[in-house]
């Protein structure tokens, strides 16, 4: 490699598109996902949506890293060490250190080698975003789950990922905090974050999604602009799944 | 009962008087026990929180090995350090049988494993339940070590009060290692085994009064910890 010197100044500044070639994953002895070949583009929010157990969870943590696919592989459009850092991902049941709430948004940002003299700033900053600035000095575990899902949003929005995984980010909250969770995905993705989320609520996939991909035991059926896939799914599975009859 | 009575009254009149002789000897056994702690702490919590996280071939028969460890029994602490460091043992050179230094040692090779075994306990449903974010935050097991000490700081330190309640309690090792010399390496629990097989009930009594406030003292420290730890950990 006589010009890899130049060729890394030609690093490309996204870590996206982001595909996906023939991904599968076992795991013990059945078939979670099979040849799951994606491409995830800049731009509004990505959707996956499917019925439980359709293998959407799985699929985001394969595609976070957090797991090995057994077929396959996640492609982004930098080398994986340097997409990693650029990436976030916010879970089901949010996991908050046994500290401040202001230490929580801290912790990741020291973690990603943010430089000491911006943390501060960032943390306010996040903290206001999720509306949780006047919380900072208590413990996090101590919020109400909505707001503990929020501190953990707000703690990703720190890092400033380039890109933010949503795993069902609203499942286990009543309504007014589903609606919280909501316009605070909807700001970031307005800022240019590219949001990838799971969902199995359609009412909320038709709020957030720029475009769906559909998923059905283990196999992506569909991948469409939001607009067309709820107006005319391809797949006659997907239509049944938008009834609201029973796929599974 | 006459006797006892009177044993009484005198041991609370050494105590409230602040004999010098039994000051001396309370002092030294908090600097020894104390001392033993620190060290046994610098190396059992990481080692038994980097047991929590890592992953790897023979980690059941390592978790064996310091659970049984637990139950060490003190006189043989005593006797291994002994042969260590006696004057034809590999460390003999540096002359510390018979000192303090000897007897933190020896304390502190008795409770690292109870440090290390406890800490994995305390640590691991912690790990459980952090794995999967820290990894997503991209942090591995080294750097996990760290998160989960601090993480888990209030639980710790009742993991700290069962170790220096061990080490303040023993007998066997400080005895062995320390030999016992007057106004030199004589604790609360050597003293009052000398001085009850001599007679001297009193000092033996104002001793062990001292060692069981010592050790009640502990106790409500670890209960108000676990206070705070409930109102953090949520």
């Amino acid at each position: 490699m006589p010009r890899a010197g130049l060729a890394e100044m030609r690093a490309p500044d996204s870590i996206l598109p982001l595909r996906t070639d023939g991904l599968g994953f076992n795991a013990g002895g059945a078939e979670i996902l099979s040849d799951v070949s994606l491409k995830i583009t800049a731009g509004a929010p990505t959707l996956l949506i499917g019925a439980n157990g359709a293998g959407k969870s799985v699929l985001l943590r394969l595609l976070h890293g957090l797991l090995k696919p057994s077929a396959g592989r996640v492609f982004w459009a930098m080398p994986i060490d340097l997409a990693a850092r650029r990436q976030a991902m916010v879970f089901q049941r949010p996991v908050l250190l046994r500290r401040s709430v202001l230490a929580n948004t801290l912790y990741p940002m020291a973690l990603a080698g943010v430089v000491r003299e911006d943390r501060d700033a960032r943390a306010e900053a996040a903290l206001a975003l999720v509306g949780l600035a006047d919380r900072a000095a208590d413990p996090a575990r101590k919020l109400s789950v909505g707001q503990q899902q929020r501190l953990a949003l707000a703690r990703a929005a720190a890092l400033q990922p380039e890109l933010l995984f949503l795993d069902e980010p609203s499942a286990s909250l009543d309504p007014a905090a589903t609606r919280a969770v909501e316009e605070i995905v909807l700001t970031l993705a307005q800022r240019g974050t590219k949001i990838v989320m799971t969902t199995h609520d359609l009412a909320q996939a038709r709020r957030l999604a720029g475009d769906v991909v559909f998923l059905h035991r283990g196999n992506v059926l569909e991948q469409a602009p939001a607009e067309a896939f709820f107006q005319q799914p391809a797949s006659a599975t997907a239509s049944a799944f938008l009834r609201g009859e029973l796929v599974w | 009962m006459q006797d006892l009575a009177s044993a009484f009254t005198t041991a609370f009149g050494l105590i409230l008087s602040l004999d010098p002789a039994v000051l001396a000897i309370v002092a030294l056994s908090l600097r020894v026990s104390l001392s033993a702690l620190v060290l046994a702490a610098l190396i059992g919590l990481p080692l038994g929180a980097l047991l929590a996280v890592a992953r790897f071939p023979g980690r059941g028969s390592v978790i064996t090995l310091t659970n049984a460890l637990m139950g060490l029994p003190p006189v043989v602490v005593g006797l291994l350090i002994y042969l260590l460091l006696s004057r034809s043992g590999p460390l003999g050179s540096f002359g510390l049988l018979f000192t303090p230094t000897a007897m933190i040692i020896a304390q502190a090779v008795l409770i690292t494993p109870i440090l290390a075994a406890l800490t994995r306990q305390v640590l691991e449903g912690m790990w459980e339940e952090y794995a999967e974010q820290l990894r997503s935050f991209g942090a591995g097991p080294w750097r996990a070590v760290p998160t989960l000490l601090w993480d888990g700081r209030f639980l710790l330190l009742t993991v700290l009060l069962a170790g220096f309640g061990r080490a303040a309690a023993e007998v066997g090792a400080v005895m062995v290692v320390g030999g016992n010399i007057e106004g030199f390496t004589r604790v609360m629990t050597t003293a009052i085994a000398l001085e009850t097989s001599k007679g001297d009930l009193p000092l033996a009594l104002a001793l062990g009064i001292v060692l069981m406030a010592i050790v009640l003292g502990v106790n409500a420290l670890a209960q108000g910890v676990r206070g705070i730890a409930a109102r953090w950990a949520g």
